[in-house]
């Protein structure tokens, strides 16, 4: 047990190849299929994010990976080991912080690392000094001898997480680390996230938040209907749109409809609608006619020659969202939000 | 100091997790047993956490001992003390028996909460948590039994078997709740709901419990009763116990508990391993 900083990580360093392989995997439940046919390489020491709808197969997947669920076909190997045939070793290298908090309630904070750092085979005095250690890096020593059913949902998806720690996990997987948290539980959560990477664990972590990928992850796969349907680095899937999205604020919601016939016109893409009735949104790409810039300005002359009040109007990259929508031919927003109440 | 102030004033120390991660600590696989320790001192925690569990369970004993002793008993056997030397053995058979539902309801809340998913991805022997908390149930067992029996005591119970016999009697009820206990695991994977669990539990196990000796001589009832009884282990159970107690060993009843619970662990147990193993 008593292996150096140095040591340990040469042997990661030895670890070549993805740290994630799955080859048309499948999983149905009953009528379901939840996995469909999915295909992916996760490189390993990077933050890879699986980003998809509710339903979209991202815990099934997870939970075939960390081998608590068998595939119905297809391969899935972590650092080359098969989950389905290999499945001691890969438990050996992967830690779990599931959706749900996998922590006992009854017990307190400190138990709860003391209990599983007894199973991963620490003395108890070896067990006792790991759960000291997390929990005063996650902020938890307060915390350490009241029970977790008293804790706040932060403390307890720290201490979940702390859990995945005890013994150094080479994969983490956190399926939904920060849905329900409040913005600076999520940012405490994001910087332990940022800090275990920076070590050269690989986490894997699903999100219906695409602020929370855009921010974290350095490679994202869009999950729908049990599939990949777009994989990349936040940039290469944003710069897949191959165009700009200009934003415009109308004065009056009265004129949306206008504005969008005179930039449906001016743009030849159709207007989008955004939550906010005085607000529209359209693709902008660059073409023969001109660069996107250009192109935005005349629309822009163009719905003042209609009489219409421009308000405020904005060129820009597009959000993941927008990627999202164009990918799937739907938001991933509506669901979260339907999934929090 | 509430969850919210504490939550405000201590943050994650990135620099710390960083040097906790890199230490790199490694599994080493745990030996079966030693893990089903571990799991089985988790289960003494509980009971220190939710001794009301506890509580629960063993009133049922003492109130029907407490009710049958006083309001029947003289009626049944002449006297409320003669009665009592009756019922008490098959209670502690009964106490023991209803408290074996719980290892379902524990096991269920540990698999709608999450909790198992934890344990089913470490790299430790797959049914360590369920063996381990069984035996953590052991201390249930014991405890209850001797709540029932102190009771008894001071109510007049004079075992002619003495504390051995008391001793051998509580160690049958333990064996026989040790292996009833599968059962419920089983049923506790199956369905959807501690509540669940609890609901059946007790739709099962007081027709059981009635359904035997514990509290009279089944001569006076219906064939078909009789027959039933006949074939209840908790019957045989509560006959070793009032054997032994009474300072008899009877052994016929005696191997029939035990092979009872034989029966009930090479059915139940390998049907919740692969549950346990394949389910959710």
């Amino acid at each position: 047990m008593g292996v150096t900083v140095s040591a340990l990580r040469m042997d990661m360093d030895g670890v070549s190849g993805p740290a994630i392989e799955i080859s048309g995997l499948t999983r149905t439940f009953g009528r379901i299929h939840a996995v469909d046919g999915l295909d992916l390489v996760v490189p390993a020491r990077c933050i890879y994010g699986f980003l998809g709808p509710n339903g979209a197969g991202k815990t099934t997947t997870i939970r075939i990976l960390a081998t608590l669920l068998r595939p119905d076909s297809g391969t899935a190997r972590v650092f080359g080991k098969d989950v389905v045939h290999e499945a001691a070793a890969v438990r050996a290298m992967v830690s779990l912080t599931g959706q749900f908090a996998s922590t006992d309630d009854d017990l307190t904070g400190q138990e709860n690392l003391f209990l599983i750092g007894r199973l991963l085979g620490l003395s108890r005095a070896q067990a006792r000094g790991r759960a000291a250690e997390l929990l005063g890096a996650f902020g938890l020593e307060q915390a350490a001898k009241r029970q977790v059913k008293h804790f706040s949902g932060g403390m307890r998806r720290r201490l979940d997480i702390a859990g995945s720690l005890v013994a150094t996990p080479d994969l983490l997987f956190l399926d939904e680390p920060t849905t329900g948290l409040d913005p600076h539980s999520r940012s405490q959560v994001w910087e332990a996230i940022r800090a275990i990477v920076a070590v050269g664990t690989t986490v894997l972590l699903t999100s219906q938040y695409l602020n929370e990928a855009d921010q974290l992850a350095d490679r994202i796969a869009v999950i729908d209907h049990g599939k990949v349907i777009a994989e990349g680095t936040t940039a290469d899937l944003k710069h897949s749109m191959g165009s700009s999205v200009l934003q415009v604020n109308l004065d009056n919601p009265g004129h949306r409809e206008k504005a969008e016939h005179v930039l449906a016109q001016e743009i030849g893409i159709p207007a989008r609608h955004k939550s906010d009735p005085a607000s529209l949104s359209v693709r902008v790409a660059d073409s023969a006619s001109g660069s996107a810039s250009d192109r935005a300005q005349a629309a822009l002359a163009e719905l003042s020659r209609a009489g219409i009040p421009v308000r405020a109007f904005a060129l820009a990259r597009p959000t993941l969202d927008e990627v999202f929508l164009a990918l799937t031919g739907h938001g991933v927003t509506a669901a979260a939000e339907g999934d929090e109440t | 100091m509430t969850a919210d102030s504490l939550e405000q004033s201590i943050d994650v120390d990135q620099q710390a997790v960083r040097s906790a991660v890199a230490k790199g600590i490694r599994a080493s696989r745990h030996g079966a047993l030693s893990a089903a320790l571990t799991f089985g001192w988790r289960g003494l925690l509980k009971i220190k956490y939710v001794p009301e569990q506890l509580i629960d369970v063993i009133a049922i004993p003492v109130i029907f001992t407490l009710m049958f002793t006083y309001l029947f008993g003289g009626a049944l056997a002449g006297s409320t003390t003669r009665y009592l030397q009756f019922i008490l053995p098959g209670t502690v058979a009964m106490s023991v028996v209803v408290v074996t539902m719980y290892a379902g309801v524990g096991l269920n809340a540990d698999v709608t909460k999450g909790v198992s998913d934890r344990f089913r991805s470490l790299p430790v022997w797959r049914p360590a948590p369920i063996l381990g908390a069984l035996l953590g149930d052991i201390a249930r067992y014991v405890l209850a039994s001797l709540v029932v029996i102190a009771l008894g005591l001071i109510l007049g119970f004079r075992p002619a078997g003495g504390a051995g016999g008391v001793a051998l009697g509580v160690a049958l009820a333990v064996v026989f709740g040790f292996g009833l206990s599968w059962v419920w695991t089983t049923v506790g994977l199956i369905l959807r709901t501690p509540n669940a669990v609890m609901n059946l539990g007790m739709v099962v196990l007081f027709p059981l419990t009635f359904a035997s000796n514990i509290f009279v001589d089944p001569r006076t009832m219906p064939g078909w009763v009789q027959a039933f009884i006949r074939v209840n282990p908790v019957t045989h159970l509560a006959s070793a116990e009032r054997g032994l107690m009474g300072g008899i060993v009877p052994v016929g009843q005696v191997w029939l508990s035990l092979l009872a619970t034989a029966c009930i662990v090479a059915i139940f147990a390998p049907l919740t391993s692969y549950l346990y193993g394949s389910k959710h």
